[in-house]
């Protein structure tokens, strides 16, 4: 069953960074003013992807929920952090995103710190 | 150099909307958290008791701060990478350790100050990248017409 829901958190965490951030560099640069924010509303109600990436967003954290009920976070959040290198990889390779050697080395930073966090 | 103005004013919003992201996040975790634990049942499958533990100020408030500040998440992903947005919104795992140290007075032990330490580097080293590297003919092909 946990791993069951480390799958569902990962896979819904994924699937919905990439259609959020494909849609928005789409949608051009938004702000976060009143205006900004009155927009970006806006412009989720025109983007059918967009309003999915939000609901994968929410099926991840109820997982999520549903995971910490069970499991010590020390294992729930280094688990759920296998989304992160996913998607770094997916961003080079599905949104052609240029990965050079210095964000490379801080992600894989970020990413020991997460497991660290946990441990 | 119209071009370069601007385009330094784009990063440095960026930054911003990054701390304003890592603020909301930080207030809305902490209004939430205080406000469950005045809320007497345990969560279970039942929604009903979401529902009730939403009349409480605090878990109103604090998932209202977490709706700006999924808002603000998208509006920073649509002014910077993805593989540049994950790593810098780790800084909100800093955040929250010294919140908890400072203000909830938690003991943290000697490999998580690592952890924190190392989130943190990463996180400056990939902010020191540039921002959006998506080549402009694909975003040029990406933007709507109209």
């Amino acid at each position: 069953m946990k791993w069951t829901l480390v799958a569902a958190i990962v896979i819904a965490t994924v699937l919905g960074d990439l259609l959020q951030s494909h849609e928005m560099k789409r949608a051009g640069e938004q702000s976060v003013s009143a205006r900004g924010f009155a927009r970006l509303l806006h412009v989720i109600a025109k983007r059918r992807l967009l309003i999915l990436g939000i609901a994968c967003n929410a099926v991840s954290f109820f997982a999520f929920m549903a995971l910490v009920q069970t499991e010590p976070l020390s294992f729930a959040v280094p688990a759920s952090s296998a989304s992160f290198v996913l998607e770094t990889l997916l961003a080079k390779f599905v949104l052609h995103e240029r990965i050079g050697p210095r964000r490379a080395v801080g992600a894989l930073a970020v990413l020991a710190g997460v497991v660290l966090l946990g441990g | 150099m119209k071009n370069l103005t601007r385009s330094s004013g784009a990063v440095f919003k960026t930054y911003i909307v990054l701390v304003f992201f890592l603020a909301l996040k930080a207030a809305g975790n902490s209004s939430m958290a205080w406000g469950m634990k005045q809320v007497p049942e345990r969560m279970a499958m039942n929604p009903a008791l979401y529902l009730r533990a939403m009349l409480n100020p605090f878990v109103a408030l604090g998932i209202a701060a977490l709706i700006l500040a999924l808002l603000t998440r998208m509006a920073l992903l649509s002014l910077a990478d993805l593989s540049f947005v994950l790593p810098v919104t780790a800084l909100g795992y800093v955040v929250a350790v010294v919140i908890g140290k400072a203000a909830l007075g938690e003991a943290v032990t000697v490999q998580r100050w690592l952890g924190t330490a190392l989130i943190f580097a990463g996180a400056i080293l990939v902010g020191s990248t540039s921002r959006n590297t998506t080549p402009i003919e694909s975003r040029a092909a990406l933007e709507d017409p109209k």
